[in-house]
């Protein structure tokens, strides 16, 4: 066992874990922190994606004692108290989900893709969103979801 | 009638795109995934599933793995000799070889991916590690991996004691096809394949099974689509009675069919609870969804379609061999029958002669994938079309016009006994050619010929109908469908005055939460968001069939309708009471009851809910409470319909397929949710292009499947779809009181035939008239260079 500690979605957390343990493990069994999933285990749905430091991962792909002292932040802290962030709103308005179980990721994978682009093409909305899988909406949605979120955090800038 | 404008009555709920009720906890990760449930001394369940497609099991050593840490117990067949793991409940004929998959198996696997112990433990992690201690011999008794090896004398048996692989032929002649094709001046005959496929919802299967101590009650939350028709098979099954079972389907990522079934790990979940008096838990993982949850469609479909020399198709003969796997579960045998109504799609002839021919394999076994049988018969007639079309030098568009059935001769009976109560396909090809600029496009695709590009353009052409909104009892009965295709609603008004809509469909992505709200405020005029959509769950939802088959609007919705309606006849009484008039002379209008004649005396449906809670001062013979409860048998089945085109580029140096733009409009009659509409659209759409350009299950000759993991099997990204072009036409339907029809298959029924006529319309110059899907580059090169040295 290696003790650990991190903030997850603004609150610091410790404990024991295996070194074998993933984050998205640690996040969800050890954690309670069940908002984000799991859709694979081959890393290449993307439905466990988290901001660790800010930047996209898939926290299927993370070890939970390589996040020892860092900052992560899940679909369960997105939001600033009661105001949505932009790309969940987005999400909403644009009909962006079907059943959810991918929106976790998808979510946190586009915030990330705006704060690297924040102002992208279609086509740079696709490629960036490549490694997140959706079943239900043919992404149509979440590409016109990205976009409009894109125009309202550059209009609120 | 057909419309296509918008609806602009704002004071109505039903028709505006309203932003959906299940988005917030979705979006904020306040979500009760199955996986999610942690209870207190869980026991974690772990499955070891066969390496070998087909072999005897002649010995097992559990011993390590019975010490290993953590281990509580380690199951194998003998442990349950006689718990099945699944049933059919469609045996489709009289003789049907029918099939018996065990829980666990005892004696015998017959695919990858066959169950041959389980591990309990009390921890998933260290449950995994001791399958790996689990020592099983294996004599090998060889795969049966092809339908028509699979047929021919001499092939191994996948159920040695039926002595055949062949588990039923159907038949359904229409009229005298082979008098029709005496008058044929053209006859035109393929082979299409229509691959496995692997449905791939997001969330995987998972299921949590604990007795609840208060009673002998056992509580079982499933992934599912079907809560209450798993609880009648769980207590058919196990022996468990039914009144002691309760079904919960919390947030469900994703069906498509998948989730349309009875797993041996819900069997097994459901008796170690009861066994051992703690809740068991298990979850597939991506890997095992591979082999373990079924897959769909499979079918080699041999297609012959005559005609006269002026392109009136006189009838078609169907001959499918469809793939059932290696045993069958909840439909597998119904499956590619639920098409075979529909090969004649939208056009009229004289004759259809279909045969169905279903053929054990040692594979996982198929059932639904969203369609059913629909996309299969919707991808032979659309794509045989296309090729009489050609063979005729006719216009493909023009071809199918000289056939359809015409706006007014609705209703119109069709060759196999279907009566299609409306549509109109004049409007929506018309409105789809003019979004897609198809002239233009045909003028473009002469010039690249002409010019000899090397990426050259194709049309595809889908015109289709189908039928959903499974379905009249009676028919199913006759079908040999063991249950009924009705729906249950109640709307109880509560005491404050919010509304509870207690549905027997199952969401799992569809917004019924929204749309079933919408529809409620209208007829019972309370606020969208006063209203709260129970589903899912046989303790607070009794009754219900579920949701697949684009049935819950279809069927749902008439409950839906009947059940407020009668809310809304209850609280007349009581209200007319409170007013001091007679019923008669109460006027019930958004929410409010008023006196004719005299509108300032009035009552609100949320002052007589609180006045029929109280029960103070209610009319003699009237009981207490306030709720409208319905149980409706649909009068027919739905059918939408729409025409999709594609406007595909091929590389014809290397094979690359490119979807330039996709255009569909669709019609299902009276919208509930013009946005939720069009999502279903879209998600059944790429479902379809998936299976026409990139998915498909491989297997090799020994019955390993090789598409195993989503690295290997290729779901489509965001990357390798464009954005579609959408629109509608409305015509409502005339056997639904609300005037509409199932939408959540139709995309995925229309879009493979539009692709793959695109693909082979920009190249049949080349001398290419089939592509087998998915239309890889490697497939569509090899069917180039085959063309072009004289073969096809």
């Amino acid at each position: 066992m290696t003790h650990i500690s991190a903030t997850v979605d603004g609150v610091h957390r410790q404990g024991d874990v295996e070194p074998r343990t993933l984050l998205v493990h640690w996040l969800r069994e050890s954690l309670g922190q069940v908002g984000t999933t799991v859709g694979c285990d081959t890393s290449n749905c993307g439905a466990c994606t988290v901001l660790v430091e800010g930047r996209s991962v898939k926290s299927c792909s993370v070890l939970a004692v390589q996040i020892d002292g860092k900052s992560v932040t899940t679909i369960q802290g997105l939001a600033e108290g009661e105001e949505w962030h932009p790309v969940q709103k987005a999400f909403k308005e644009c009909h962006g989900l079907q059943c959810g179980y991918c929106t976790p990721g998808m979510v946190m994978a586009s915030v990330d893709l705006l704060n690297e682009n924040p102002n992208p093409t279609e086509a740079e909305i696709r490629e960036g969103l490549e490694g997140n899988l959706c079943r239900c909406t043919g992404y149509h949605n979440i590409v016109k979801a990205v976009a409009m979120a894109a125009a309202e955090m550059g209009a609120s800038k | 009638m057909t419309a296509t404008a918008e609806t602009t009555d704002t004071t109505k709920a039903i028709g505006r795109p309203i932003r959906r009720k299940e988005d917030e906890r979705l979006l904020h990760g306040r979500t009760n995934w199955t996986d999610n449930i942690q209870l207190p001394g869980t026991i974690h369940m772990a499955t070891l599933r066969s390496p070998m497609a087909h072999a005897k099991i002649t010995n097992i050593d559990i011993s390590a793995a019975v010490a290993s840490e953590g281990v509580l117990h380690v199951y194998i067949g003998a442990d349950f000799p006689d718990l099945p793991g699944t049933t059919c409940v469609w045996p489709v004929t009289d003789d049907i070889v029918m099939s018996h998959m065990p829980a666990i198996c005892t004696d015998e696997v017959r695919y990858v991916g066959d169950v041959v112990a389980i591990v309990l433990a009390t921890d998933q992690n260290l449950a995994v590690d001791a399958l790996q201690l689990i020592d099983i011999d294996y004599e090998p008794l060889g795969a049966v991996v092809d339908m028509e090896e699979a047929l021919k004398p001499g092939s191994p048996l996948v159920h040695e004691s039926a002595g055949t692989n062949l588990c039923y032929t159907a038949k359904m002649p229409c009229g005298d096809y082979e008098a029709a094709k005496a008058k044929a001046d053209v006859v035109v005959s393929r082979r299409f394949i229509n691959q496995r496929l692997i449905p791939n919802t997001m969330e995987p299967r998972s299921v949590v099974a604990a007795p609840m101590g208060m009673s002998d009650e056992i509580t079982i939350w499933t992934s599912t689509q079907i809560p209450h028709v798993l609880r009648v098979l769980l207590a058919l099954l196990t022996g468990i009675p039914e009144n002691h079972i309760r079904v919960v389907a919390p947030d469900v990522g994703g069906g498509f069919g998948a989730k349309l079934q009875i797993n041996r790990e819900e069997v097994l979940a459901l008796v170690l609870a009861k066994k051992l008096g703690r809740p068991i838990k298990w979850t597939e993982a991506r890997s095992e969804h591979f082999v373990s949850t079924h897959h769909g469609r499979d079918q080699i479909q041999d297609i012959e379609i005559a005609a006269t020399k002026d392109g009136t198709v006189l009838g078609m003969k169907v001959d499918l061999l469809a793939d059932m796997g290696a045993y069958l579960q909840i439909i597998t045998p119904g499956t590619p029958l639920l098409g075979m109504f529909m090969y004649s799609g939208i056009y009229k002839m004289e004759a259809l002669d279909f045969t169905c021919t279903g053929v054990y394999t040692t594979k996982t076994p198929t059932d639904a994938y969203r369609g059913a049988g629909r996309p299969e018969s919707t991808y032979a007639i659309e794509r045989i079309m296309d090729e009489l079309a050609a063979e005729l030098g006719m216009e493909p568009m023009e071809l199918r016009k000289k056939n359809w059935i015409k706006h007014d001769e609705f209703p119109y009976t069709q060759i196999a006994g279907l009566t299609y109560d409306t549509g109109n396909y004049e409007a929506a090809t018309e409105r789809a050619m003019e979004m897609f600029g198809y002239e233009a496009l045909r003028v473009e695709q002469e010039a690249r010929r002409a010019a000899g590009d090397p990426v050259q353009l194709g049309i595809g052409i889908s015109t289709f109908t189908e039928m959903c909104g499974l379905a009249p009892s009676r028919t199913l009965g006759a079908l040999k469908y063991v249950a009924g295709g009705w729906e249950h609603c109640t709307v109880r008004a509560l005491p404050t005055g919010k509304i509870e809509l207690i549905t027997g469909t199952s969401p799992h992505g569809q917004g019924h939460e929204t749309a079933w709200s919408q529809i409620a405020s209208d007829i019972i005029g309370v606020p969208v968001e006063d209203i709260e959509v129970v589903h899912g769950d046989t303790g607070r939802s009794p009754y219900g069939m579920d949701t697949y088959g684009s049935r819950s609007l279809a069927v749902g919705g008439q409950a839906i309708k009947l059940a407020g309606e009668r809310l809304v006849e209850k609280a007349r009484i009581i209200a007319a009471h409170q007013l001091e008039v007679s019923p008669d002379d109460v006027e019930f209008s958004a929410g409010t009851y008023s006196v004719k004649g005299d509108p300032e005396k009035s009552t609100t449906i949320q002052a007589v809910a609180f006045e029929a809670f109280t029960a103070h001062n209610l009319p003699d013979g009237v009981e207490p409470t306030l709720s409208g409860e319905a149980t409706v048998d649909p009068l027919d089945f739905s059918y939408p319909h729409g025409t999709h085109l594609a406007a595909m580029e091929v590389d014809t140096e290397t094979g690359k397929v490119t979807l330039r733009k996709y255009v569909c409009v669709d019609d299902c009659g009276v919208q509930i949710n013009p946005m939720i509409v069009e999502g279903q659209v879209h998600g059944g759409v790429a479902q379809g292009i998936a299976q026409a350009m990139y998915e498909g299950a491989v297997y090799d000759a020994e019955g390993n499947l090789l598409t195993a993991s989503l690295a290997e099997y290729l779901l489509p990204s965001a990357a390798d779809l464009p954005s579609f072009d959408t629109d509608r036409t409305v015509t409502p339907s005339t056997t639904h009181p609300l005037g509409t029809k199932g939408i959540g298959e139709a995309g995925a029924i229309a879009s493979t035939p539009a692709i793959i006529n695109g693909v082979i319309d920009a190249i049949r110059h080349l001398g290419v008239n089939n592509i087998d899907m998915p239309a890889s580059p490697m497939t569509v090169w090899r069917a180039i260079q085959a063309a072009k040295s004289g073969g096809n």
